[in-house]
């Protein structure tokens, strides 16, 4: 989920910078290039999907990242983002302690969540893809997420963050096949500079 | 499946018995899985294997009241009295129909829940909910419900058995013989021939 977060940073970025080289009344590359932080008014949101449809929708509450948009060098623009997986809400309080548990995030032995940035690349004018390392669990792997400007007014910058993470790659494919292996991301990442 | 007059049908045996050990395996895999300490991923599967295995059981529980109900009946052993053969009607007619019944209490745990969690049976069937209320209140109720019918079940089953004991050791006639498919012969040899 981390991840998730940085990667729609780094997008942000990315169609930020975008916008500004193809639309000439769009701000300056300058004018959106720097670190921006997440606020805690951004959502981080997740679905696992179930047999015969529905499934599990929930968030994290409690999160932190950044993410430099480099003006000159867009595809080292970098994101970074962290959360603390106690902070689950599903509404159900039976199912956010199960993934608190051992079973899933196991939280007393794992208290974040991280994704760092590789890479970002551009993929239209207000869209990119960042590439990066997410980390949950002990266990490491590369993650790709969708990023799309969603608003930009002043110092505060809004991206769609999209994402599908196979849980198995943490070690948290407890319930597959019931509940489905995909972890789909879906997150309103609010930056201000 | 057929049965005979003085012996059960192959099929009436295996359905037998592969209840009883269905249903002891249920009763152990409840009680375990239902214990605070467990770890709860194999907690979850625990709870899967079950649910997959009482489905299983309702079928064939099914299955076996219906050919109770409407099938031939066998001869009881001779020798019993007028309130030995109810009470063993009663009892055989109870039990038969609570295999019916606690497996269908647990699916009502399942249907009930908010957690609304799949019956994926063996991973193979999606087995829909019953049409019922979801509620914590719910929930508890039928897994109450669930709980007391199953030790109900225990409990008769364990004087099923004491019964059918009694019978073998104690009146030397062929009811045990007769569920294990080795019902004697007129000539008084164990047979393994059964009616199909």
């Amino acid at each position: 989920m981390k991840r998730i977060s940085v990667l729609s940073m780094g997008f942000a970025a990315v169609l930020a910078l975008t916008a500004h080289a193809q639309s000439p009344d769009v701000p300056k590359l300058a004018d959106v290039a720097g670190r921006y932080a997440i606020t805690q008014s951004s959502r981080i949101g997740f679905t696992v999907g179930q047999v015969g449809g529905g499934g599990i929708k929930g968030v994290f509450g409690n999160f932190a990242g950044t993410f430099d948009l480099r003006a000159d060098d867009l595809a080292h623009s970098a994101v970074s983002f962290e959360l603390r997986p106690e902070s689950v809400s599903t509404g159900q309080a039976r199912i956010d302690n199960f993934l608190r548990s051992g079973a899933v995030f196991d939280t007393t032995h794992f208290d974040r969540i991280s994704f760092r940035s590789a890479r970002v690349e551009q993929t239209g004018r207000d869209t990119a893809r960042i590439v990066g390392t997410l980390t949950a669990k002990g266990r490491s792997s590369s993650e790709t997420f969708d990023v799309t400007l969603a608003n930009r007014q002043g110092n505060r910058i809004t991206f769609n963050v999209t994402g599908r993470i196979f849980r198995s790659r943490y070690g948290m494919d407890v319930g597959t096949p019931i509940y489905s292996n995909v972890v789909q991301f879906d997150m309103l990442i609010n930056g201000q500079r | 499946m057929r049965d005979a007059a003085d012996r059960y049908g192959r099929g009436t045996i295996i359905l037998h018995w592969l209840i009883a050990v269905l249903i002891l395996g249920l009763l152990v895999l409840g009680f375990v899985m239902t214990r605070p300490w467990i770890d709860p991923a194999l907690q979850f599967s625990l709870y899967q294997w079950h649910k997959s295995f009482g489905m299983l059981t309702l079928l064939l529980a099914v299955v076996r009241l219906l050919h109770s109900l409407l099938g031939a009946r066998v001869r009881p052993p001779t020798g019993l009295g007028h309130l030995e053969r109810r009470m063993s009607k009663a009892m055989h007619l109870l039990l038969a129909t609570l295999a019916v019944i606690v497996p269908l209490a647990g699916w009502a745990v399942a249907s009930a829940s908010p957690l609304e969690i799949p019956t994926f049976a063996f991973n193979l069937i999606d087995v829909p909910h019953l049409p019922l209320q979801k509620s914590d209140a719910g929930e508890a109720f039928w897994s109450t419900t669930h709980a007391r019918l199953a030790y109900s079940i225990l409990a008769l089953v364990a004087l099923h058995s004491t019964a059918a004991l009694y019978h073998h050791y104690g009146r030397r006639d062929d009811v045990l013989l007769r569920m294990l498919g080795r019902a004697k012969t007129p000539a008084g040899k164990p047979s393994t021939e059964c009616v199909p």
